[in-house]
């Protein structure tokens, strides 16, 4: 198998310690879980999605592992403002923390953006499909995602912009992110998804339909990669399935500078070091070798 | 170290190839314990550990996180709007169930268990098992005492009522001064945060915080560990994967009884 030397480079902006991020969404309400994710070997990581409200999410069930993958509605539970000071340490401690953050309009999602001065980056979450009138609701919209995106680049940072495979042509909005100078794409996001439980003749979930993740996504996710590739120059961030380090080097030969991982934890939380221990060597070849390489 | 990375194999096992729906089960039976508590015995058996827990669908209301109380039973509260939804079904009425789930007690050699209010449901099926030697048993006053009879057979059973109606008069800590806990190679703890902070401060003073496992209670969502809401600081463990159960060196420096996050997320 290849190997890869672990990132000298910024990759979106942002130094990594190495190219696997912890994925929005997945152990990422409080500063405790994230920096024992940076401790179990994840490179850097996503926080929960933050919005300008506090939000409970749906009622449940929200989360139910189905056979592949995992299915969801959490409807974005977050502490909103609250969580500045939750993320407090972890920031001043310049850790590779990319704040994830959402809204209904460019001035919801600048009024979060202006809460964090300190974030190294913000991931634009324009990509859940469970949250209505946020997310994938207006994600689907290349216009709005552009302007989302001018109205956080406003304020000096790296922007990475996670998109839903849940449209025609990922491209357009992959290039509405670019135009409103995004930095980096992030995809994807759950695939939007739902079980009946046919013991109680009615949806599993609490909100009826949710997002899919994990392996059962992967190809979904590497085909998005591949597509946003031809469609834009800025780098990608591959998320959706990867456990494992055939998983990253497949993303990166699809298109992907950096991958993110969540799901994996489900059933294993150390998967971050068990992937670098078989990814890396100190006689590795750069990741920049093999990025887009299955391209013609 | 932290108990769950350096003994995995103890960590409640999960893989993604596997299909992990509710399993709908239909209710054979309601038990009035007190006027706040009942249990609801289903038509399924799970494979239980004394400690471990499910997540109880209710449907279209919620679902909630619930220790087993047997391999086909849930022993439940009435505190919010889902227990209380929960508590008008009735025999023939059907629950999803998702478990069992977390790690459940791990006793070594002789055995103290203390439990409060509805905190004694795990570890009435641990000493179901024949595994307590003693049981201290406490409540508020002597009609909300729930399993007292069948902990009575099975336990050297002493009680704490905080009324005094039964048993001690105060709280099961009262008890606890009034025997050697180094004399248990475990003690085992479930009940409100402060009771059990009580039960790890005199086991801390006496330097056996370790021999302690407490069952902690956290808001759940996913109940699997992928989700967040349960993580406690500072060391950001998952309740709901990494425990419920912890020694009481992993918590003594905790979160525990200072304080707890809402749905979510801010800290309440």
């Amino acid at each position: 198998m290849i190997k890869l030397q672990t990132p000298t480079e910024r990759i979106g902006g942002v130094s990594l310690n190495n190219h696997m991020l912890l994925a929005a969404g997945v152990l990422g309400t409080t500063a405790a879980s994230l920096s024992r994710m940076l401790r179990l070997g994840a490179g850097g990581v996503v926080t929960k999605s933050i919005g300008p409200e506090p939000k409970d999410g749906h009622h449940g069930p929200s989360l139910i592992p189905v056979a592949g993958g995992i299915l969801n509605a959490m409807g974005l539970p977050n502490p909103s403002q609250e969580f500045t000071e939750e993320i407090a340490p972890l920031l001043a401690a310049k850790e590779p923390v990319v704040v994830s953050i959402f809204g209904g309009t460019p001035a919801e999602f600048a009024k979060v953006a202006e809460w964090f001065p300190n974030a190294p980056a913000f991931e634009l979450n324009l990509s859940c499909p469970h949250a209505e009138g946020y997310g994938a609701a207006i994600g689907a919209n290349p216009r709005v995602v552009r302007e989302c995106t001018e109205a956080i680049k406003a304020f000096g940072k790296p922007v990475w912009v996670k998109l839903t495979p849940n449209v025609a042509d990922i491209g357009v909005i992959g290039r509405a992110a670019e135009e409103g100078g995004a930095d980096a794409i992030v995809a994807i996001n759950t695939v939007k998804a739902m079980r009946i439980s046919t013991g109680m003749r009615r949806p599993v979930l609490r909100n009826k339909f949710g997002g899919l993740s994990g392996t059962a996504v992967f190809p979904i996710a590497v085909r998005a990669v591949y597509d946003l590739y031809e469609a834009c120059t800025i780098p990608i961030i591959g998320c959706g399935g990867i456990s494992t380090a055939d998983n990253v080097l497949e993303m990166m030969m699809a298109g992907a500078a950096a991958v993110e991982i969540g799901s994996a934890v489900y059933d294993n939380i150390n998967v971050f070091s068990d992937i670098a221990e078989d990814l890396y060597a100190a006689d590795g070849i750069p990741a920049g070798e093999i990025v887009g390489c299955a391209h013609d | 170290m932290l108990r769950t990375e350096y003994l995995p194999e103890k960590s409640w096992g999960a893989l993604m190839t596997e299909e992990h729906m509710p399993v709908v089960v239909t209710i054979t039976k309601v038990i009035d314990e007190t006027p706040t508590i009942k249990t609801f015995v289903f038509d399924e058996l799970f494979n239980i550990r004394p400690g471990q827990f499910c997540m109880v669908w209710i449907p279209g209301v919620d679902e909630i996180p619930m220790a087993f109380s047997a391999a086909n039973a849930i022993t439940v509260m009435k505190v919010g709007d889902a227990t209380a939804a929960l508590f008008t079904l009735k025999e023939g009425d059907k629950i999803g169930i998702r478990g069992p789930f977390g790690n459940g007690f791990f006793p070594t050699g002789k055995v103290l268990a203390v439990g409060g209010g509805i905190g004694v449901t795990p570890l009435f099926t641990l000493a179901a098992g024949g595994e307590v030697d003693t049981f201290i048993l406490g409540a508020r006053t002597a009609e909300e005492l729930v399993f007292a009879d069948e902990l009575a057979n099975v336990t050297d059973l002493k009680i704490a009522t905080d009324d005094g109606t039964r048993g001690h008069h105060g709280f099961v800590t009262g008890i606890l001064d009034q025997l050697d806990a180094t004399e248990y190679d475990t003690i085992c703890v479930c009940g409100p945060e402060m009771m059990m902070k009580g039960v790890l401060d005199r086991l801390a003073a006496k330097g056996i915080e370790a021999r302690g496992q407490f069952s902690l209670h956290r808001y759940m969502k996913c109940g699997v560990g992928v989700c967040g809401s349960c993580c406690i600081d500072h060391e950001g463990l998952r309740v709901c994967r990494d425990g419920p159960v912890f020694t009481g060196d992993i918590i003594k420096d905790s979160e525990f009884a200072h304080h707890h996050r809402g749905p979510s997320g801010r800290k309440e």
